[in-house]
């Protein structure tokens, strides 16, 4: 072991050798550094093997079939389910529902608990750090229902406004709080627990946007109290395509249902249908079963590691990165400090446009992502068109990291600033 | 390839854009953005009686290659005539920044085009253009 192994909480080098992808050159000679985990993830081979295995052995579609392999199909994503469920300790496995991804986790409920309960008069807080998964969904459902959109602000380092969050609450009639726990532009770690409590003692509801928490540390939906909570695999190692969506039993059973069709009925009339119960209320049609096959293992993966060691392996880089990208001449770094961060780091430079930052990276293997990260409103807050973001995730080492820092060196020297 | 595209020339363009500065007055007055990425671009132009462009005044910021491009066209056409400025096509702007670019570059590259096309002939030029394309 040299000294930097011995800063890992695991065996890096063993887990990156369990990610093919990582392995390849980003162009002849030139290593792939992915630091753009918080667009999407690399997936372990094992995760790859099991969609593999669905569709060489065992592909069938689910819930219906007698045969022996829909029998197994079905086994196969009902465990899935299971393992999502203790993934992130939800009471029954029939709140978990899967869906495409977080972005359609935030359109069910705003289509469906939204579109039942929410009336002209209302109010659904937000914040400016969102993404516009959780902001355009709400401006589409108050157009034609009439509530009102409030945004907690943000202020300078990065973390909300919490005084503005409690007088929201106090002063307004807010049925619904939806916001995200971790930033994906800032790494900002917002209180979700406490802004659970603060919403419920207000008779409010709160969403959580898990995207960028969920592959990242242990969650427990049951400790953090939230009535709603999204995210999605391919983020968290697991497949494209496949998401889920986490909510109260109550709530759920109470909802009328999201799309209709197959699997989310018990019996169809001409005349009119009755619902299936949970979660296939909210499933219809053919599921993504090999995704969600998929997803299960990537959870098996990640909880063998342990959230707590990733969580900690990516606050090291994460310390270690913002001290080295402190140091490059024109930076400017968003977001808070380590304490309340996760690990995306977010910056511009100045007399390097982050489109020309991202190409010059890519030139050098670094993969990072430049734009608004779909987050208009926390970059006009930021008065910044768009910014280059670094995001790490449980396969990244320090080298890496290096790798980031020379590769903005060296930027600056190409528009020889 | 990161050297073909941070080429002297297109590093120099980008960073002394010709013509830059508003004009005032002008005959065309038009501001095209890459709301993805924070690229803009305003064009400002002069004609005479006969529709020749006597004039060109740029303002932007943004990416090298957006700028760049803007730079490199607004000396393209200062002397032709409307007709003839609005005969280029994309392929043009990328024969003149002399680069391979990436899908995700096209649309920096393309900005000052659709400054052009669309602040001298109307949107409708520029999505005929586009539509051109699909497939």
């Amino acid at each position: 072991m040299t000294q930097m192994d011995r800063l890992y909480p695991y065996d890096v080098k063993a887990v990156r050798a369990d990610f093919p992808i990582l392995a390849h050159e980003h162009h002849p000679g030139v290593p792939l550094v992915y630091l753009d985990n918080a667009a999407s993830s690399q997936k372990p081979r094992q995760v790859i093997e099991a969609l593999d295995e669905y569709y060489r052995t065992y592909n069938a579609n689910v819930h219906r079939g007698v045969h022996k392999l829909s029998e197994a199909a079905t086994m196969a994503y009902e465990t899935a389910r299971i393992k999502i469920k203790k993934f992130i300790n939800a009471p029954s496995r029939r709140q978990i529902i899967f869906t495409r991804g977080t972005t359609e986790g935030i359109n069910l409920v705003a289509n469906t608990w939204g579109r039942a309960n929410l009336r002209p008069g209302d109010v659904v807080v937000t914040t400016v750090m969102e993404h516009h998964s959780n902001i355009v969904p709400w401006q589409i459902l108050a157009e034609q229902i009439g509530f009102t959109l409030r945004f907690v602000p943000v202020l300078p380092d990065g973390t909300l406004d919490l005084d503005e969050y409690a007088r929201l609450l106090r002063e307004e009639p807010v049925r619904l709080v939806t916001v995200m726990h971790v930033s994906n532009v800032l790494g900002t770690i917002n209180p979700v627990a406490d802004m659970a409590r603060q919403a419920h003692e207000a008779g409010a509801l709160i969403l959580v946007d898990a995207a960028q928490s969920a592959p990242h540390m242990p969650l427990d939906v049951q400790a953090l109290d939230v009535d709603f909570l999204a995210f999605s695999g391919h983020k968290m190692a697991g497949p494209t395509g496949i998401g889920v969506l986490y909510g109260k039993r109550e709530l759920l059973e109470a909802m009328p249902p999201w799309m209709g069709g197959g699997d989310m009925i018990s019996r169809v009339t001409l005349e009119g249908s009755t619902w299936n119960e949970l979660p296939y209320k909210f499933e219809a049609g053919t599921p993504s079963i090999a995704q969600a096959i998929g997803l299960g293992v990537a959870v098996d993966y990640l909880s063998a590691l342990g959230m707590d060691k990733i969580q900690a392996h990516e606050h090291a880089l994460t310390e270690y990165a913002l001290e080295r990208l402190a140091e490059i001449p024109g930076i400017t770094l968003y977001g808070p400090d380590v304490a309340q961060r996760a690990g995306v780091t977010s910056f511009t430079l100045d007399g390097v446009h982050p489109h020309d930052i991202a190409q010059i990276l890519d030139s050098v293997g670094v993969a990072i992502r430049a734009g608004h990260h779909c987050a208009q409103p926390l970059h006009d807050f930021f008065g910044i068109p768009a910014s280059a973001r670094a995001s790490y995730y449980l396969y990244n080492t320090f080298e890496e990291i290096d790798a980031l820092a020379n590769g903005l060196i060296k930027a600056r020297m190409t528009f020889a600033l | 390839m990161f050297d073909d595209m941070y080429r002297e020339n297109i590093l120099d363009h980008s960073r002394n854009m010709r013509n830059r500065g508003l004009l005032e007055p002008a005959d065309i007055d038009f501001e095209a953005t890459n709301p993805l990425c924070g690229d803009r671009l305003r064009l400002t132009m002069r004609v005479d009686e006969n529709n020749r462009i006597v004039a060109v005044g740029w303002d932007g910021e943004g990416c090298a290659i957006s700028q760049a491009s803007a730079s490199m066209l607004g000396e393209r056409i200062l002397g032709m005539t409307l007709e003839e400025a609005r005969q280029i096509t994309k392929e043009d702007i990328f024969e003149m920044l002399g680069i391979s670019l990436s899908m995700n570059r096209i649309k920096c590259a393309l900005l000052s085009l659709k400054a052009l096309k669309v602040g001298a002939y109307g949107l409708a030029d520029w999505q005929r253009m586009q539509n051109e394309d699909e497939e």
